[in-house]
């Protein structure tokens, strides 16, 4: 039965993946992958791990998706209808299929050591408590990072004067 | 349901990310496949701590962390698209040579 959930989740993700990186159209690929990360959250499911799902959902789903689609809303030119797959795609593809074929080879090599299936519950009072004492102080310094690289964004993103800001016109105050 | 299966799925999830970074010309095609990658990373992490002999948070707080990270980097990321954007009218990222690479 768990198996069962398992396939379907891994299908889900794998089908959203491969559409992100296959379709053409921009918007598409944005929905693709969130196609994708609502996989990954049943996967997460699947592990016990039912308050990341509810983070996955609510942070990807929620927030990157969005920006995403605001981003490419601001940004939106003609050549994404044709902005498809470098002239070099098939180095690429062969790259990552070896890298698949790499991993999966170390996996099932290895496989008695990845054969263990005794999974143990996390609650989210653990997880809570392990946040908040043991990781404490990376928890803030993440937090940090977070306000930083919005800070940054804001001004990255913000016009520069010779771009488009208007002149000030001679109603303006004087210095 | 074995550890095996889970590693099997973020290794090809994984794998998927790097042919959209490697293949992709336009800059929020490659942030797309990157978020495939860091999620990849996420379900590795979540799988082990959760097949360990004695039960740990550790995996998933470092997912959350990584969560984190990523979404600082797609607010960064797209601000710099956004800024490549109005000064060069492209995001194709083959066009961008400004440092000569």
């Amino acid at each position: 039965m768990g198996l069962a959930f398992f396939y379907i989740a891994g299908a889900v993700t794998l089908f959203g993946a491969i559409g992100v990186v296959v379709t053409r159209n921009v918007v598409y690929a944005a929905l693709f992958l969130l196609v994708s990360l609502a996989g990954v959250a049943g996967t997460f499911v699947l592990l016990y791990a039912e308050f990341l799902a509810l983070v996955q959902v609510l942070i990807y789903g929620g927030a990157i998706i969005i920006v995403i689609l605001f981003g490419l809303m601001l940004t939106r030119t003609s050549e994404y209808e044709a902005s498809g797959e470098h002239r070099r795609w098939p180095l690429a593809a062969l790259v990552s299929i070896g890298l698949f074929a790499l991993l999966a080879y170390a996996f099932l090599a290895d496989s008695a050591l990845y054969n263990s299936s005794t999974r143990e519950a996390i609650s989210v009072e653990e997880l809570g408590r392990e946040l908040f004492e043991q990781w404490a102080v990376p928890f803030e310094i993440a937090s940090i990072v977070l306000i930083v690289a919005l800070i940054g964004a804001v001004v990255i993103g913000r016009a520069s004067p010779e771009e488009d800001e208007p002149e000030p016109g001679p109603g303006s105050a004087p210095r | 349901m074995m550890l095996i299966h889970f590693e099997l799925l973020s290794a090809g999830l994984f794998c998927l990310g790097v042919y959209g970074v490697l293949a992709r010309r336009s800059g929020v095609m490659i942030l797309m496949a990157v978020e495939l990658m860091l999620n990849a990373v996420n379900v590795n992490l979540v799988a082990f701590a959760a097949f360990r002999d004695i039960p740990t948070a550790t995996g998933q707080v470092i997912a959350i962390f990584v969560i984190t990270i990523a979404a600082a980097e797609v607010a960064l990321a797209l601000a710099i698209i956004m800024r490549l954007f109005r000064s060069r009218g492209s995001v194709n990222v083959d066009q961008i040579d400004l440092m000569g690479g």
